[in-house]
């Protein structure tokens, strides 16, 4: 069967040359970066290349970078390593699982949060950043750009807020890296998660810049890895494909490969739009990054809508994949406003670039043939349809 | 529904015929699967006759839900829709080789099953969940999201048969080879363009047997006990399960509070709420008696629960209504029938006859025990359910 595969977000293949470059550290050049010998000296040297190319990515310092197990690990070091009880932490409300679920943790912990709101638009308002800060104020996390539906948030705008107030600020980069350039000195962030396998690298990797000056406690304890930041010997061929896939990264996005991957999503929107009544674009307002996006179809269910794609080879996801499989009503839907009904009956659609997965235009007609084809039938088959559109007034899909 | 006539049709043994036919006409099926032996082997003996399988697990309910509140234990004990059980399905799926997808109908599970089984209970009346279950979870939005993802059919590992009737030109419900498992009685309620869309492929096997192919398919649950209570009720403990809801939904029980009444109508004591009681029950009235006690009938109006003799329980005819008839269109005269009144209950000759629009009126030949409001009457013939409803009252 011909399979398309439109979920990058979710995840990517690595990359053949990151596959090469890691193959060789699983056998012949093996060894354990903290040893004094030869073998030890030689996977030091090979993590520190992978350290540098991260680096270049990210546009901070080598020493700057702490390598992790990814996403997850990093929202995790950053929030708990600089929350104390009596902090105040300020994170946005469509923030990933890794952020938000840590973040109620620390508040049963003594940490007071603040979610902050996002309207229609998908996006954060840095003027509610500013308006939150109060004095016991630590930290604010607000992601580069969101996984669901790939609004880009004013980070820049929120790292002016934080330098001025002098909290500390995260970034959640996991859907931001390899898509778009990022700055941290430009972001003014203190602290930025990655994840290797977002952007070709492997599964179980990733990073957290940490800015010099920042001392994070750290959730792992034992030997005097990472500069006594992350314990535990390093995962030398993980590192190596990082820092393969980050350099491969920086190459992509500061060349005309987004915006060839936004020609591709502009496409498919704007046909698969052209084909079905009653659907929209979420966030389609604002900027987001040029490989997402999330549509919505009224009048049916979402999850019926993947699992029919998948079984004809298309495969995508319906608003966020919960731990569980089974779809809930997506928390970054729920917080633009959109009601639960709705925001069950979306699609997002990730595109690839650079890899085995990567989207092309015959991948586009594909899923301009399918998707159409599989809403009606849906539709067809709803007990709530009744074939008459009502054309909606209000923003798409959003209550007010 | 000629496709799926050559199915079924003629069946002795459902999965028997569908062999005989999937060589020529393979179709695709969703397998309502749950991780447990049954539906289990349901995909595996499908497979094996060369059908395309999709694999569905519907996620109900949420056993950590109410779990530590309101006297619930901390520890999650219930087996359905746990983290557990889809692994199993999960994994029998894998070893297939088919589709497998969790599909999440907790809205309506919550909406169509759990608040009225509560319901029912503060209303003094023994809900039937499973019932109210398969009317409207597994046949119909089970078959709706089976048809919106293109499958043809729906298989499920229930204990009965179903088969097109020539003659009639209907679809038959019949109780299964192994009577001990039979689950007919929880599918009264399945309407012809269901039945016509359900394949039950074990109602020819006996649980045994059925055990024997799960282990001779190697699908590593063959050992797996059977589920017995209430799926989303851990520990069977339904009063607790009632308190702790009610707290979850900022609901206050309300007080249905009462007198323990004899059938001459003496006060013989009180109680604290009518949903603790149910029809023949006889523990937990904290009446002193000589003679052993029951309960005969609940007041939701009044909050009296009478008592008396199992003497006092017996019934010689039954009213129900929100009828569905399967071997017939209608019941335009009176017809001969055997009914059971609740699970567990050898069905017991009757004579029903309607008495309204929607209202049947049973009178049996010799009186049976504990008629119990909320629970289904289902009429048979020898093997074929005629039809059933619930039981308004019992006299």
């Amino acid at each position: 069967m011909k399979r398309v595969y439109m979920d990058a977000n979710a995840t990517t293949p690595l990359a053949p040359e990151v596959f090469a470059a890691m193959r060789p550290w699983f056998t012949e050049q093996f060894g354990n970066a903290s040893s004094i010998h030869f073998h030890g000296q030689r996977a030091r040297a090979a993590v520190e290349r992978a350290r540098e190319h991260v680096a270049r990515l990210l546009h901070c310092r080598p020493a700057e970078v702490v390598f992790t197990s990814g996403g997850t690990e990093g929202d995790n070091l950053a929030l708990t390593g600089v929350l104390k009880p009596g902090d105040h932490l300020i994170a946005s409300s469509i923030e990933h699982h890794a952020v938000l679920h840590t973040a109620e943790r620390l508040r049963d912990r003594g940490v007071e949060v603040t979610f902050l709101p996002v309207g229609a638009s998908g996006t954060v308002d840095p003027e509610d950043v500013r308006r939150a800060l109060k004095p016991n104020t630590q930290l604010v996390s607000v992601m580069m750009a969101n996984n669901e539906i790939g609004t880009l948030q004013p980070v820049a705008e929120i790292g002016s807020i934080t330098q001025e107030a002098d909290v500390y600020f995260h970034t959640d980069a996991v859907q931001a890296a390899g898509k778009v350039p990022i700055d941290v000195k430009a972001i003014g962030c203190d602290l930025l998660t990655i994840s290797g396998h977002k952007f070709h690298g492997p599964q179980g990797t990733g990073a957290l810049y940490i800015r010099r000056g920042t001392h994070p406690e750290p959730l792992l304890f034992g030997g005097p890895q990472e500069r006594q930041r992350r314990a535990g010997t390093e995962n030398l061929p993980g590192i190596v494909g990082l820092g393969q896939a980050a350099e491969m990264a920086q190459a992509f996005v500061a060349g005309d490969g987004p915006a060839r991957l936004a020609d591709l999503r502009n496409r498919l929107e704007k046909e698969i739009l052209a084909r079905v009544d009653e659907a929209g674009v979420y966030g389609g307002e604002s900027p987001r990054v040029s490989n997402t996006t999330n549509l919505w179809f009224d009048h049916l269910e979402g999850e019926a809508l993947v699992i029919a794609l998948d079984l004809k080879g298309l495969a995508l996801s319906g608003g966020s994949a919960c731990m569980s499989g089974a779809t809930e009503p997506s928390h970054v839907l729920t917080a633009m406003g959109v009601l639960p009904e709705r925001a069950r009956a979306s699609l997002r659609f990730s595109l690839d670039s650079g890899s085995d997965a990567s989207a092309t235009d015959e991948d586009v007609d594909f899923a301009v043939e399918l998707v159409p084809a599989a809403v009606a039938r849906l539709r067809e088959l709803s007990p709530v349809y009744t074939g008459s559109p009502r054309r909606e007034t209000t923003a798409a899909g959003v209550s007010r | 529904m000629d496709y799926v006539t050559d199915t079924v049709s003629n069946s002795t043994a459902g999965a028997a015929s569908a062999r005989r036919s999937a060589a020529a006409s393979p179709r695709t099926i969703a397998v309502a699967m749950s991780g447990g032996v049954d539906s289990s082997t349901v995909a595996a003996m499908l497979q094996a006759e060369g059908h395309t399988l999709i694999g569905l697990t519907m996620q109900l309910w949420n056993q950590r839900r109410l779990a530590g509140r309101e006297g619930m234990p901390e520890e999650v004990q219930g087996r359905c829709c746990s983290v557990d059980d889809v692994y199993d399905a999960r994994r029998v799926a894998e070893r297939l080789g088919i589709p497998y997808y969790l599909v999440n109908h907790q809205e309506r599970f919550e909406r169509d099953v759990v608040k009225p089984f509560v319901a029912e209970y503060l209303a003094g009346r023994t809900p039937i969940p499973c019932s109210l279950c398969n009317n409207h979870l597994k046949f119909d939005q089970l078959l709706l999201t089976a048809r919106q993802i293109g499958a043809e059919l729906v298989a499920t590992g229930h204990y009965a048969r179903n088969e097109y009737d020539e003659a009639s030109g209907r679809w038959l419900l019949k109780r299964p080879a192994d009577a001990g498992k039979d689950q007919t009685y929880f599918l009264f309620g399945l309407t012809q363009e269901q039945l016509a869309h359900t394949l039950f492929p074990l109602g020819g096997y006996t649980k045994p047997e059925v055990r024997e192919q799960a282990r001779a398919y190697d699908l590593g649950i063959a050992t797996k006990p059977d589920s017995q209570e209430i799926c989303f009720i851990p520990g069977g403990d339904y009063k607790r399960f009632i308190d702790a809801y009610l707290d979850e939904q900022g609901e206050t029980m309300p007080d249905s509070s009462g007198e323990l009444v004899t059938t001459a109508g003496t006060v013989a004591g009180h109680h604290e709420g009518i949903h603790q009681f149910t029809v023949g029950q006889r523990k937990g009235l904290g009446v002193a008696s000589p003679s052993p006690l029951y309960v005969l009938s609940i007041d939701p109006e009044s909050h009296r629960v009478t008592i008396g003799s199992e003497n006092d329980l017996l019934s010689r005819t039954l009213i129900a209504s929100q009828l569905n008839w399967i071997s017939v269109a209608d019941l335009t005269e009176p017809m001969r029938v055997s009914i059971k009144v609740r699970h567990r209950h050898e069905p017991a000759l009757a004579t029903i006859e309607k008495t309204g629009e929607d209202e049947v009126t049973a009178t049996f030949d010799e009186p049976v025990r504990a008629v119990t409001p909320g629970q289904a009457a289902v009429f048979y013939q020898e093997d074929v359910v005629v039809g059933g409803g619930w039981i308004v009252s019992g006299r």
